[in-house]
């Protein structure tokens, strides 16, 4: 059954080194070095997917990145299905399976094609125009139902089983683009001594030298000189040669991003190799060697199976030896497609005619067609062709009008010239410059230090190209300290000629012909809603793109973007820079969010903290949260306790008798120097100068404006030593907060900030009998009442290590803050842990701390405030110093607003049901009965089930808080309201007699 | 990516070692508490803004921990200069006119 298309004899691959595949489940064979495209087209296959809107089908336009229409899925194994992918890019392998997409059930006969003969309801603009009204229908209806009908591949269901790699690398000099410029630019950078980087997306290096047959370069036919030019370029030290590596991305200060694509192209890659590797390059000269792509003509179903570029047709046929049909015409207005005319009569091919636009072409390459009896039809255009799943015939009429004719052919090559790659020079914020003369946008002026060589420089002619590109690598170099070397520049003996061609829709797919004449393939837009976006008001082609949306498929117009505007300027009656060029932004092909994302991804996506005790309270049961980083002792729970019944036992357990927690992730700092004292002042509301050696104080810190910051205990080790405690997530900012007063508003302060959060590991022991746990293992401290009463610090030791032994309280309880150094600190545990057990004491978790803590008002910076809280607020006034004359916030505390009456103020709150916990979070009300919306007065900040009040408890700011002291409020729940009374914020021991009981 | 001349390790290090710390040469006065309304919103909360050439705060925060500023160009993101935080307001700019 299978028909071969290949041509003996033809073509760089080993025909014997077959590669099995399949296409939407049917088998064939390729060849090694195929691409899918290559090999489909060897089996006969044009047909290989249905377009986005209109779900016409389509064929293979091109030979490379370019390609608009040839998208499939690659399915490897369940979790490895890649959507999308560029069959004119992906590598056969043996045993590649590869699927159609966008159709249903099956790629020749697809329901979904009703949209082609619906398409006047389809044209530009659609989306914005038809679904209006009504608005809740779009979310329920329009968008899935369009998502649904309209759409590409679909996404695997499965996690991405792959890796990904990621390297920096530094360089001289960095060329983009490995075509017969860029290998020329290399080698002149590369004689210099420099390290020079070169990158090309395609598998082999050589660029157009692919498909051109009638270059010779130092005596060599053009592809064996660029082969051997870059085996001599990989051998160098100073020269890395990077294939199937494209430049996606040109950012800042020469920093350039590339991907590399490992293992897509092999059959079974070894598992450890990375499916893709993402190269961040930071040059010091870029050459921009991009080259130039090949624009198709816009004319009645020129998106048929079958109508490709001519360049794709040669690049098939004289590398991997294709025919793309047997019976083949050629459309063009430039030279360039003559050759693949030649090419492929040469190769045994019928050319059946070639339809050329312009009138009389003239030239030795016109010659040697037509003295090969190939049919030249100068001054004509082809205006539609026949077929539908493959084109069967070409239609062709004088350009202005007259008798038609029609020729029948299997494939149409068409060339309307040629479009330099300006993508990456326009991300680097190069400004582009229209050249009226050949009708083309180039380097005009540049924001980096690189500089474009070759057809992406406008360049015309191998051999200029490579002069100046081998001037341009010289140069590079050299500006990047390269030391002068003797030049070797390549000499071009043979080439072949580029030339100009045309920019807009061909004659009959004009104004006022409604032909679907395709400029944008992938995207679905015509030459007919170009225009009728500009009859609709559209000027800018700005705004032309976002209404038809063309160029903005994820081939990103590399084939349609200068007819598009063409076409547009024409239909304005402006010239093309007028209208200007759409922006060019990264990526240039589609990246992967695997390379993005690299092994940032799972366990590594964001370091994990574990405190000295994590191995310890995993052994013994606990349940872990999430506090920022940090992993956290939740609670405790004993065989067969949910974390209400843990929670309960604990909080009684530390009122009772003792808890031991973990309380490491507390930031810490050493503020230290003889004016320690003075930056204290300067950055916490409290004095501090008077507070003596071996006291701790609750500290509050402001930020300028007024509103509280941070919060924590502060000891003073000696005159000009402090040891600052703030909230676990507070320890980074709270550390850059003070660096930045010391360094730039307080230079004069002799003192020294050092973050010491991982030194200590800081275990609490609280509760009546903390004091009997700590005290056999204690060396060189007294810790009785009257030598260290709450809040007080001690340095000793504990178990033989050193310690900072604080006496402080956070849940109201006698209690400890055991510091010692972080690798003792589960050795510590351990042993305090022991002398727990003896007193029957608990481990305890965070969230045990929280409710001991709420059940004596003590407020948590971040929950129950949010940054517009002032120290009145939270009824913590007492710790701003009165008298003092400055520190951070002094000014911001006496603004209007902050002095105003009615602000929401930190309160209790009891239900009137003891048994409803309420929810943290919930609004507020003076009168549930209002109509919505009601005034909420302000919100549930803390709430929780209190064992030892036996009742629930909650912390809430409420506007004017403090004087509603015993007002009944509201909080309304979805289903119920829930009647608060308003209180004072301790719940437990009113009189802080448990702080030494 | 950027890279960040630091004034203080002289040398060119990437945009990632960096963070922004907001307007430059905007000193707390050192009278604050007893300032008008009027100063202290100037001071606090009014910025420039300004599109083109910007002096800003920078800390070397993954790298010296110093604090140092910055002349950019808000357009183009490109640093003109840097200098150490204390060091007045530069006169002339690199690539400025003579
Ligand atoms: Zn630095």
């Amino acid at each position: 059954m299978s028909v071969s298309y290949r041509v003996p004899g033809k073509g760089r691959l080993t025909q014997a080194k077959t590669a099995r595949f399949t296409f939407d489940d049917q088998s064939y064979s390729g060849v090694a070095g195929d691409t899918l495209a290559s090999a489909l087209l060897a089996n006969g296959v044009h047909l290989v997917g249905r377009s986005f809107k209109y779900h016409r089908p389509r064929g293979i336009l091109s030979a490379g990145a370019e390609e608009p229409n040839a998208l499939v899925g690659i399915h490897r194994d369940a979790a490895r299905k890649t959507p999308n992918v560029r069959a004119t890019v992906q590598e056969l392998y043996d045993g590649l399976a590869a699927v159609s997409q966008n159709r249903w059930p099956s790629l020749s006969f697809d329901v979904g094609a009703v949209n082609d003969l619906a398409s006047p309801f389809f044209s530009a603009g659609f989306y914005y125009k038809t679904f209006m009204w009504p608005k809740a229908a779009w979310k329920s209806l329009y968008e899935p139902k369009i998502r649904e009908a309209a759409g590409l591949g679909v996404s695997p269901e499965l996690p991405d089983p792959d890796h990904y790699a990621a390297r920096f690398a530094h360089c001289e000099v960095l060329v983009l683009g490995g075509g017969a410029a860029g290998i020329a630019a290399a080698l002149a950078a590369a004689e210099t001594g420099v390290r020079v980087i070169l990158a090309d997306e395609q598998a082999d290096f050589g660029g157009a030298l692919r498909f051109e047959s009638g270059s010779v370069i130092d005596g060599q036919n053009g592809w064996d000189w660029a082969q051997a030019s870059v085996a001599k370029l990989a051998a160098m030290e100073n020269v890395r040669v990077l294939s199937r590596t494209t430049a996606f991305g040109y950012y800042a200060q020469n920093f350039v991003g590339l991907v590399e694509r490992v293992s897509d192209h092999m059959q079974a890659p070894h598992p450890d190799l990375p499916r893709e590797r993402l190269w961040q390059v930071r040059a010091k000269r870029v050459v921009i060697a991009t080259g130039a792509i090949e624009r198709h003509m816009v004319f009645a179903d020129n998106d048929r199976p079958g109508v490709m570029l001519a360049s794709a047709a040669r690049a098939y046929l004289n590398h991997y030896g294709v025919a793309v049909g047997r019976n083949v015409g050629v459309y063009t207005a430039n030279d360039s497609a003559y050759a693949a005319a030649i090419d492929l009569k040469k190769a045994g091919v019928n050319i059946a005619a070639i339809v050329d636009l312009r009138d009389n072409p003239a030239g030795s390459i016109i010659d040697e067609a037509r003295a090969m009896g190939i049919e030249i039809h100068g001054g004509r255009a082809v205006v539609r062709v026949g077929g539908k799943l493959r084109v069967t015939s070409m239609t062709v009429q004088p350009k202005n009008g007259g008798g038609e004719r029609t020729i029948p052919v299997d494939a149409v090559l068409m060339s309307a010239g040629w479009t330099p790659s300006v993508h990456l020079f326009s991300q680097s914020r190069g400004k582009v410059a229209f050249n009226d003369e050949v009708k083309r946008f180039l380097p005009g002026t540049y924001a980096q230090d690189c500089v474009s060589a070759g057809a992406c420089n406008g360049t015309d002619g191998l051999s200029a190209c490579l002069d100046e590109a081998y001037a341009a690598g010289v140069k590079a170099a050299k500006d990047a300290g390269g030391k002068a070397a003797k030049s070797t520049k390549p000499k071009v003996e043979a080439s072949e000629s580029w030339s100009r061609g045309m920019l807009g829709a061909a004659p009959g797919a004009g104004p006022g012909t409604t032909v679907k004449a395709f400029v944008d393939f992938q995207n679905d837009v015509t030459a007919k809603d170009i225009r009728q976006a500009v009859h609709e008001g559209m000027r800018s082609i700005e705004h032309v793109k976002r209404f038809t949306t063309n160029g903005m498929a994820t081939d990103q117009g590399k084939t349609s973007n200068m007819h598009g505007l063409a076409i547009a300027a024409d239909e304005l009656g402006k010239q093309i820079p007028e209208v200007g060029l759409t922006t060019f932004r990264a990526p240039y092909t589609p990246v992967t969010f695997g390379s993005i994302v690299g092994h940032a991804r799972g366990k590594l996506f964001d370091p994990t903290r574990r405190t000295a005790t994590h191995g310890w309270a995993e052994r013994n049961g606990a349940v872990f949260e999430d506090v920022g980083q940090w992993k956290r002792a939740w609670y405790f729970p004993k065989s067969g306790e949910d974390i209400h019944a843990s929670v309960n036992r604990e909080c009684v357990t530390v009122r009772k008798t003792a808890g031991l927690f973990d309380a490491s992730t507390l930031g810490k700092i050493e503020v230290v120097g003889p004016d320690a004292a003075k930056f204290m002042e300067l950055l916490y509301t409290n004095p501090w100068e008077k507070l003596e050696v071996g006291r701790c104080r609750y500290g509050v810190m402001l930020r300028e404006d007024g509103f509280i910051y941070d919060d924590g205990v502060v000891g003073r080790l000696a005159a000009d030593r402090f040891h600052v405690t703030t909230t676990t997530g507070g320890a980074a900012r709270v550390m850059n907060h003070m660096e930045d007063y010391l360094q730039t508003e307080f230079p004069h302060l002799n003192v020294w900030l050092t973050s010491i959060s991982e030194q200590w590991a800081v275990i609490a022991v609280q509760g009546p009998k903390s004091r009997d746990i700590i005290a056999p293992l204690l060396e060189g401290i007294d810790i009785s009442d009257a030598a260290m009463p709450h809040m007080s610090v001690r340095e000793g030791k504990i178990c033989g290590v050193p310690t900072r032994l604080f006496r402080m309280s956070f849940s109201g309880e006698r209690g400890f803050e055991v510091n010692v150094p972080a690798d003792y600190g589960e050795a510590v545990w351990e042993a305090l842990w022991a002398e727990g057990q003896k007193h029957g004491a608990c481990a305890y978790g965070t969230e045990t701390m929280h409710v001991l803590r709420a059940e004596k008002g003590y407020i948590i910076v971040g929950q129950d405030t949010d940054g517009t809280v002032t120290p009145d607020d939270a009824a913590l006034g007492w710790a701003v110093g009165k008298k003092k004359t400055d520190f951070v916030g002094i000014r911001g505390l006496k603004r209007p607003d902050l002095v105003a009456k009615g602000r929401k103020q930190l309160v209790g709150l009891k239900t009137k049901d003891p048994n409803v916990v309420l929810e943290e979070g919930a609004q507020i009300v003076a009168d549930p009965k209002q109509p919505i919306p009601m005034k909420m007065l302000g919100h549930v900040t803390s709430s929780y089930w209190s064992e030892n009040c036996g009742r629930s408890i909650a912390l809430a700011l409420v506007a004017g808080g403090q004087d509603r002291m015993g007002e009944t409020l509201y909080v309304p729940m979805p289903d119920s309201t829930i009647e608060v009374e308003v209180t004072g914020l301790v719940f437990f021991d009113e009189k802080g007699e448990h702080l030494n009981g | 990516m950027l890279l960040i001349h630091c004034p203080y390790c002289e040398e060119e290090r990437p945009e990632i070692e960096f963070r922004n710390a907001g307007e430059a040469h905007i000193a707390r006065p050192s009278d604050i508490a007893s300032i008008s309304d009027a100063d202290f919103e100037k001071f606090f909360f009014i910025r420039d803004n300004t599109k083109g050439l910007v002096y800003e705060r920078w800390r070397h925060v993954h790298g010296c921990a110093r604090f140092f500023n910055a002349v950019r160009d808000s357009v183009s993101d490109k640093f003109v200069m840097t200098y150490k935080a204390g060091e007045p307001k530069p006169k002339k700019l690199p690539g400025a006119g003579k």
